[in-house]
């Protein structure tokens, strides 16, 4: 109704339509905006609702059931004075610094590789990325039976003859991280792999030329030419290997539960242990709202300087 | 009669049966071959005996899976019509909240106070003297299993306690045995922990730190020597790389471990496996120190759905449970004890009698689930599998820290 009076308003006076235009600009796309209305409901009350209730609930001493019961900052000073979260923090610290530094690489390796004009490119591609199509789950499940030291790795070498063999990470509490790390890494790194493959793809054939006009070596053009222009393409990347490190749990849960000891806890399996293992929400939710600073802390300067900038320049 | 009155008639019947037949579903975690057997003893029962039918709503993958979705299910306004849980403290902010139907009535209509054995099973379905749950049954922590071919094998007797245990050791040692299998769950090294310091902490003291959270208790003497113990065990397990339970029972049964320290339900995979209590493995209570068990298990709790005839149905149920050939079929499947004293289940071996000869003695403690919230369980399984997995945490931190926690509780 409002837009059928604008625009009635805007055919008869056209001194009137330049003070009209302004409120108007709410109007401008209507259905597009209308369309969108539901996503932003959803976004601000489920996100925002779900993320203040949340954090003010961490200040409660909620148990199995939330309830109003302030405490201050009880929770969290458990949660830091706990040896189980201190180990999560770590753990998740190594695990996504690892993780993000190999995904990069190796899935830029790899396709860089691939885009070579080599043969049974398509065959490799699938091979590659055939892991993502398994959930952490699977996966964990078959890399703790790759890794178990009786029918594993450790046992068939031992079979072969090398009596002395020892490859046991997840029973050891040094080294258990990288024994998901190397999950992790085969499930993750196709999916990587395919998105430069399709920015190498999207780099125009000329620059190439160009490049080896100048007498500029393959390596060299890869990492000073090829590695800049593909810059959007790293930040997707980034973002996704980012946001599947933080919310790491199924992987645990599947591979290692844990263990051994607490050498393998994440945050997110804290939470999840505090909530509903310990009926005790209040402590989940502070170790969640903390988790979520931490996300904040990191990601929304960089996201900021990434996103933000580009719109004013 | 006319047809139309017959048809009418049957029309009346069917209609009176509609009003009081209800469709009741259960929720549980039973879902292993014996404990689904158990579970289809009650079912069977209710189907047989009642006009009422059983909605089997087994959810997979233990409590900590299962509990958080009936809770989620009674918090959405679709609660199931029964649902298990552990005795204690687990369902008891349920209970606060008024979710649970209370069972009052039924008990002093059953005359439950008379007959479950030990009282403090009924205790534990307490809250402010009223009745909120229905025992099913008894399951134990306090045994340790041994293989006697192990400890032939060793060259050594087979021990009749903790004590005699630890000096056959270095003979177990010398023979290429793990003298003792323990999982890499936490809960498994929290669960045998119970037992050391029952047995060597004593009753007294255990109950001083489990039930009144003395914290001093749990810094002195008495508790200093369990923590050693559980050090010594710590070293004693080398070599075993299991992490469930039932593989570490495994270990035993195939006699390259030679003794774990693990709840009742163990000596379902010894029978699973063809074994014979007494010829192939022997049990000791208590460590063979103390006479005593400890009685945690498993309860039924019934929400609150505000319809009456829901509500008669709920109440029948929970009568049935507890009768006495419910009881009978359910724990002779399940391999629990019963929870009233004075049935005989249908097949009973050596270690079974032992059991209920020290519950028809009355020697019995509350279990932990009964005496620690589960936050408080949490925060112990978590100290306790450290310890268990950091070589370098000595008895003394770890004992520390576990006073710590006391104190929290308390």
């Amino acid at each position: 109704m409002a837009v059928a009076s604008d625009e009635g308003r805007v055919s008869t006076s056209r001194t009137e339509t330049a003070q009209a235009r302004r409120p108007v600009r709410l109007f401008r796309n209507l259905m597009s905006k209308i369309a969108l209305t539901p996503m932003i409901l959803t976004a601000v009350v489920v996100f925002f609702g779900g993320t203040i209730w949340t954090v003010v609930y961490s200040f409660t001493s909620s148990g199995l059931l939330p309830r109003m019961n302030w405490v201050g900052l009880d929770q969290y000073e458990r949660l830091w004075s706990t040896a189980k979260w201190l180990v999560s923090i770590q753990n998740l610290a190594l695990y996504g610094i690892l993780s993000l530094v190999f995904t990069l690489v190796i899935g830029f390796v790899l396709a860089a590789l691939l885009d070579r004009k080599i043969r049974f490119e398509d065959t490799f591609r699938t091979i590659f990325l055939y892991p993502f199509a398994l959930s952490f789950i699977v996966t964990g499940l078959i890399w703790q039976w790759i890794l178990n030291p009786d029918f594993g790795i450790q046992g068939i070498v031992r079979d072969m003859g090398w009596e002395s063999f020892t490859f046991n990470p997840l029973n050891d509490p040094d080294i258990v991280m990288y024994g998901l790390l190397i999950a992790g890494l085969w499930q993750g790194t196709g999916l990587i792999m395919c998105i430069m493959l399709a920015g190498l793809r999207g780099i125009d054939e000329d620059i190439w030329k160009a490049a080896r006009v100048d007498g500029i070596g393959t390596v060299k053009t890869y990492v000073r030419i090829i590695i800049p222009m593909m810059r959007p393409v790293f930040v997707t990347a980034v973002v996704l290997i980012t946001s599947g490190i933080i919310k790491l749990y199924d992987l645990v849960v599947a591979q290692t539960s844990g263990g051994p000891g607490i050498s393998s806890e994440v945050p997110a399996k804290y939470v999840m242990q505090a909530m509903f293992g310990g009926q005790n929400l209040g402590q989940g939710f502070a170790a969640s709202t903390m988790m979520l600073l931490s996300v904040v802390i990191i990601l929304v300067p960089w996201a900021l300087l990434e996103f933000g900038g580009r719109k004013r320049g | 009669m006319t047809l139309k009155t017959k048809l009418l008639a049957a029309t009346a019947i069917c209609a009176a049966g509609a009003v009081h037949a209800e469709e009741m579903e259960v929720m549980h975690w039973w879902t292993s071959g014996g404990e689904a057997a158990a579970v289809s003893e009650f079912a069977k029962a209710l189907n047989e005996r009642t006009d009422h039918t059983w909605i089997d709503g087994a959810i997979a993958g233990g409590g900590d899976t299962a509990r958080p979705v009936m809770v989620s299910r009674i918090l959405g306004g679709d609660p199931p019509a029964a649902f298990q849980f552990n005795h204690g403290l687990q369902a008891q902010e349920l209970i606060e909240a008024g979710l649970m139907l209370d069972l009052t009535d039924v008990a002093e209509a059953e005359g439950w106070t008379d007959i479950v054995n030990p009282p403090s099973l009924l205790d534990a379905c307490t809250y402010e003297g009223r009745i909120y749950c229905a025992p099913v049954n008894i399951h134990s922590w306090q045994w340790m299993w041994l293989s006697n071919d192990a400890f032939e094998q060793a060259g050594v007797e087979v021990p009749e306690s903790w004590t005699e245990f630890t000096e056959a050791v270095p003979a177990l040692q010398e023979a290429g045995i793990t003298p003792l299998a323990v999982g890499g769950q936490s809960w498994q090294q929290n669960g045998m922990f119970g037992v050391m310091a029952i047995a060597l902490a004593g009753q007294e003291d255990w109950l001083a730190v489990n039930r009144d959270k003395n914290a001093e208790v749990a810094r002195g003497e008495s508790y200093a020597r369990v923590f050693q113990a559980f050090a010594d065990a710590r070293d004693w397990s080398d070599g075993l790389d299991v992490q469930d339970w039932n593989q570490a029972t495994n270990a035993v049964i195939e006699d390259t471990a030679a003794a774990q320290i693990m709840g009742d339900w163990a000596q379902g995979e010894f029978a699973v496996a063809g074994e014979t209590a007494g010829e192939d493995y022997s049990c000791l209570p208590g460590l063979g120190e103390v006479a005593i068990l400890d009685t945690g298990g498993d309860a039924f709790y019934f929400p609150v759905t505000g319809d009456p005839d829901m509500e008669a149905a709920q109440k029948e149920l929970a009568a049935l449970l507890l009768s006495p050939e419910v009881q009978v079929a359910f724990n002779s499947a399940k391999g629990s004890l019963p929870i009233r004293g004075d049935v005989d289940l249908t097949t009973v071996n050596e270690c079974t009698q032992k059991g209920l000869d020290l519950l028809a003695n009355n020697q019995t403690l509350p279990s932990g689930n009964q005496l620690l919230s589960p936050d408080t369980t949490t925060q112990l399984n978590d100290l306790m599998t450290e310890f268990w997995n950091t070589p370098s945490m000595t008895a003394e931190e770890a004992q520390e820290r576990y006073a710590q926690i006391i104190e929290s509780a308390g």
